[in-house]
């Protein structure tokens, strides 16, 4: 069958079939909703970008001298409600992950576009009521909702905050749902489980506490909004209920949560690390059953954020023996990255670099994991900066890289332009140094025992010191946030044009033309061949520079 | 305490520094022996099984190292000696109120002497606080509805910061205050300041005038159980279950009396919710602990301020 | 698991105007919508799982106060309830089978007599709810539940451990009358496609998925029939 081609004699592609508004909003096709996911959700990471850089400003001085306690109370809220809820949930799933796994898997869509559809709309009326908290206001419950303190003590909008992150979660879950069903029902002929790139397999097991958990969010955050509107007492310990139970239910689903934030950008790193070594991965079936490990064991360790919060020593003493054992495959991932990379033909395009970044910065986060799961050591450091440094790594450093990897990465394949390689791998050192520079001191700060979620410090002046080099280094992340979203805009226009695989990677997504085209293929592929084959892979088109 | 715990924290820090190092090291040298040249390409390796499982099997018991270090640890956080001094805890939004079983009250300072163990038994009167001494290395949350254990063992006199770790409103940041370590001396000085009244002779008034006495008398004809030597032992509930007669199953059958019956009694009590302080609370429950400390009928207050120089 | 033959798409899209441009073969898209479906009710699951857990923990702790609350709830609407929805359950099934041998009338038939009883369902839930609102049953500020605990004529009954009692009853019957709501309205759907014979043997796909949930809302209720007003019904 010949490409088809439009009147100006251009190819067509997905981009360019339809101009109109209307063929965008309603679109069905998975690679426009994924565009669509990749504007709101890049609005939302500036949003909760600036709450942090306000944050880090007002923490600049021990005094609270920038803005009122009450202010910065929403400040931090809302800076983790939105960048959790609104960026990294979706980020690489919603994103990346809607664009690619249909190609990757040889299908022509996901298995029900529309639900595709819904699932951004609900976002976006997610999204619009945060807006609408934001704007009103604001809300000072902390992004765990703590009762009783959100239900009873505050009079702010926790509302409307909880149902945005309600219905946001609905979207979450149909995303998933999605997946789940793709991968296992629209494989093209010949793509078995054990040819499925790892990205998918991140995906799959993403998906899984994407439908396991967020329900179980959904119910609490329910639950929390009804008991602040009729003060059942369910959560209320005057009323007889039980604050801990929310933070059972709310952990149940907030811990697997983290991995919603992970497992996809560990899929992202496998395919970087394996295309810019030239190699297989390192032993791909334990990468991808690691993949599936931490997802269920991921569902047994939530109460390791509840160590000192009354839970009894028997309980303590499992869930801090569980969450070791979730280190594990964590641990064989790195092992087997690195393994990767023995005995190949390496080179540093930015996508490469920010895997590298992922790499380091990922397990200097497990490894203050492993910290925080010990129990003597979680009583003193749990709920101080060190928590908030362990988790930015891993979030931050590990998603938000692996992110970025993956955009520059796919980039050729979504715009069908190139973007500037040498801005690109400034950007990427940019960001990996303005990036310890702001949490490694974080972790210091901890151990010297500065409690999170402090506006003024001025009781101790000794903290001062390493905030001042915290917020030095946030503002050099954000130019290193800044910088790729410039530069990928003006490749939209002046990029060169990107041949069909710029990388000369494997898998199937490299396969059809950059843009591809509205149904992915024009014939049924059949795959013959098994994951990353680099040995298959013709040297060498120029890789571009 | 805190010796442990750095011990176990130097201990995870060089283990977790030498791996960083390592995989760090790895990743660069591959980086660059393996860097692209022409004319080569790269050897395709599958995976070992044998090496994966290598890799598995040391992280792993190495992390069994860690968990069981921290576990020793926690379980001696948690396990409070016998005849700690005790200090009742109040956490409100945002201050620390502290009641010494001598009666001394203080707000945000909590004086201490060197040497002596310091039990902690906290509450809340509103939202979730934490109770967090750097200096101790411990921390634990303050619940309203139930009382929270932590101890302590100071070996340095100076001033230590105290802080509220759980975020609890507005002024959040506001609810610090100081832990004041003195020498044995001093601190019977700043003790023997005012007249007083030890906490559980607080507790036995408020036992009489509440009317408690008539029916928990020390005998066995009351129509209420024999609170004498309860406390720490066994209970056995009228629907067969046995319980624990500790702080928090006192504070209970104050405050809701019908939830665990004492076997062989009417539930006639009436409830106190909302009709005592936590202050009164923490004083009753002081007076009936008192009860099984001090077989001489003097109340138990004393006799620990001078346990263990 | 998959592996089925996928032909060329253009062949087949044009023999069956219900085939999505993106599946390959109907027996594709049908095992996709039912894979769907499932995986969708296990999120439900879970959705209800959480209530569930807190329902249990308080019934362990506030043993007696349940019970009493129990108690008050009317055990004959209740039971009537259960017997509808197992009814309308078996008028779904009988809907699937007559969608699957083509016998357009029974398809329709079938599916009217489901949304009957679902709403006759939803009409004694009403009747039980303003009961429960006439005797000030209804959390909130006017909450009043005299009266003491089952088995023990001298201990009253706690009124906020009651209350979370009816809470709880309340927001796990209402959140399953949702579902049965959201559910007649799928069949309304349906039922308007059935009149125009878009279902039989070649395409039943919709019918079955509705009639998946249906089931599904009806175990939730098995499951809270027992837990809301069974508990404490010895004496």
């Amino acid at each position: 069958m010949a490409t088809a081609v439009l009147e100006s004699g251009e190819r067509e592609t997905y981009l360019n079939k339809e101009y109109g508004i209307k063929s965008w909003l309603l679109t069905v096709d998975h690679k426009r909703i994924a565009l669509l996911y990749l504007v709101s959700i890049t609005f939302f990471f500036f949003i909760g970008g600036f709450f942090a850089l306000l944050i880090r400003l007002e923490l600049l001085t021990p005094a609270g001298d920038l803005v009122q306690a009450d202010t910065y109370n929403k400040l931090f809220t809302m800076h983790g409600q939105v960048m959790v809820f609104f960026f990294l949930i979706p980020a690489v799933p919603a994103v990346l992950g809607n664009f690619l796994i249909p190609i990757m898997i040889g299908a022509k869509d996901l298995a029900f576009p529309r639900v595709n559809l819904l699932s951004w709309y609900l976002y976006i009326i997610g999204g619009a009521l945060m807006l609408y908290t934001i704007l009103n206001g604001g809300v000072d419950t902390g992004w765990t909702f703590y009762t009783p303190l959100s239900t009873e003590f505050l009079n702010t909008h926790v509302v409307t905050a909880g149902l945005a992150i309600f219905v946001a979660g609905f979207s979450s879950i149909l995303t998933g749902l999605n997946f789940v069903v793709t991968t296992h029902r629209m494989r093209a002929p010949g793509m078995t489980w054990s040819r499925l790139p790892l990205f998918v397999w991140a995906h799959y097991a993403t998906s899984i506490i994407q439908l396991l958990g967020t329900p179980v969010l959904a119910i609490t955050l329910l639950l929390v909004v009804c008991e602040r509107l009729f003060h059942l007492g369910i959560f209320n310990p005057a009323l007889g209920g039980d604050p801990l139970l929310f933070q059972h239910l709310f952990w149940f689903y907030s811990h697997p949560a983290v991995y919603i934030m992970i497992l996809p950008g560990m899929g992202i790193v496998s395919e970087i690390v394996c295309c810019f070594s030239r190699k297989r991965i390192f032993g791909y079936t334990a990468m991808a059953l690691a993949l599936l490990g931490i997802a269920v064991v991921g569902f047994l360790v939530w109460a390791h954020h509840m160590f000192v919060a009354g839970i009894s020593l028997y309980a303590a003493m499992i869930f801090s023996l569980l969450s070791y054992f979730v280190a594990v495959p964590s641990a064989i991932k790195v092992f087997n990255w690195t393994s990767t990379m023995y005995k190949g033909s390496i080179t540093y395009q930015t996508p490469m670099l920010y895997a590298f970044g992922f790499i380091g910065l990922f397990t200097m986060g497990g490894l203050t994991g492993l910290f925080l799961a010990s129990l003597g050591i979680d009583v003193h450091v749990t709920d101080t900066y060190f928590v908030v440094a362990h988790f930015h790594y891993i979030m931050v450093g590990g998603m938000v890289m692996a992110y970025l990897g993956g955009m520059h990465f796919w980039w050729p394949k979504i715009s069908g332009r190139m973007y500037p390689e040498g801005w690109g791998r400034l950007a990427a050192l940019l960001v990996f140094v303005g990036f310890n520079l702001t949490f490694f001191p974080q972790f210091i700060l901890g151990y010297m025992g500065m409690p999170r979620r402090y506006w003024d410090y001025s009781h101790s002046p000794e903290f001062q010191i390493l905030n001042v080099l915290s917020t030095a280094g946030a503002t050099v992340l954000a130019v290193g946030y800044v910088l790729p979203m410039i530069y990928f805009l003006w490749s939209m226009r002046y990029g060169k044009p990107a041949p069909d695989n710029p990388w000369n990677a494997a898998g199937l997504e490299w396969m059809v033309p950059s843009p591809p085209p509205t149904f992915n293929f024009e014939e049924q592929p059949v795959v013959t061949w098994e994951a990353y084959n680099y040995d298959e892979i013709k040297e060498e088109v120029p890789v571009a520079q | 305490m805190a010796n442990n715990v750095d011990a176990l924290y130097i201990f995870l820090l060089v283990v977790s520094g030498m791996m960083t190092v390592a995989i760090f090291t790895l990743v660069l040298v591959f980086a660059v022996r393996y860097r692209k040249r022409p004319g080569q390409r790269a050897e395709q390796i599958d995976g070992s099984h044998a090496l994966e499982i290598t890799w598995s099997l040391i992280p792993f018991c190495i992390f069994m190292v860690f968990f069981a270090w921290g576990a020793i640890i926690f379980f001696q956080e948690r396990k409070p000696p016998q005849n700690s001094a005790e200090v009742y805890t109040v956490a409100k939004q945002w201050m620390w109120k502290f009641e010494h079983m001598e009666g001394q009250r203080e707000i945000n300072e909590l004086h201490v002497p060197i040497g002596r163990d310091v039990k902690m038994i906290m509450t809340s009167q509103d939202v979730i606080h934490s109770f967090f001494v750097p200096a101790f290395r411990i921390k634990q949350d303050v619940l309203p509805g139930r009382y929270t254990v932590a101890w302590f063992h100071a070996t340095k006199a100076g001033t230590y910061h105290l802080f509220c770790a759980e975020y609890c409103g507005t002024m959040h940041s506001g609810m610090v205050g100081s832990v004041v370590v003195m020498e044995p001396k001093d601190y019977e000085a700043w003790m023997g300041g005012g007249g007083n009244q030890p906490l559980a002779v607080t507790g036995e008034k408020l036992f009489t005038e509440l009317g408690c006495v008539t029916c928990h008398r020390s005998d066995t004809q009351g129509r209420g159980p024999n609170l004498v030597s309860i406390f720490g032992k066994p209970v056995l509930l009228e629907d067969g279950r046995t319980v624990v007669a500790d702080e928090n199953y006192i504070r209970e059958s104050i405050l809701q009396p019908g939830a665990k019956i004492v076997n062989g009694f009417k539930p006639i009590m009436p409830t106190f919710q909302g009709q005592i302080s936590d202050e009164q609370l923490n004083a009753l429950v002081a007076y009936v602990k008192s009860l099984s400390q001090a077989p001489s009928g003097q109340t138990g207050g004393r006799k620990m301020a001078t346990a263990t120089p | 698991m998959h592996n089925s033959p996928i032909a060329t798409a253009d062949q087949e899209a044009h023999q069956n105007p219900a085939l999505l441009h993106h599946f390959a073969t109907e027996e594709q898209q049908k095992d996709a919508a039912s894979l769907g479906m499932w995986v969708f009710l296990a999120t439900e699951i879970m959705f209800f799982g959480g209530m569930f857990c807190a329902y249990l923990v308080y019934r362990y702790w506030y043993f007696g106060d349940f019970g009493a609350g129990s108690q008050s709830l009317n055990v004959v609407l209740g039971g009537t309830n259960t017997a509808v929805l197992i009814c309308s359950s078996l008028t779904v099934a009988l809907a699937v089978r007559a969608a699957q041998l083509g016998q357009q009338k029974v398809i329709i038939i079938c599916l009217i007599l489901t949304m009957l009883l679902g709403l006759v369902f939803l009409g004694i839930k009403g009747v039980e709810y303003h009961d429960k609102f006439v005797e000030h049953h209804v959390p909130g500020p006017g909450f009043h539940f005299p009266g003491h605990v089952p088995g023990h004529p001298d201990i009253p009954i706690n009124q906020h451990h009651a209350q979370i009692f009816f809470s709880l009853y309340f927001i796990m019957t209402g959140l399953h009358a949702l579902h049965m709501i959201i559910g007649v309205g799928l069949f309304a759907f349906i039922t308007y496609n059935a009149m125009r014979r878009r279902y039989g043997p070649d395409y039943y796909t919709p019918v079955e998925v509705a009639g998946l949930y249906w089931h599904f809302v009806d175990i939730i209720w098995i499951y809270l029939f027992p837990l809301l007003y069974l508990i404490d019904r010895s004496k």
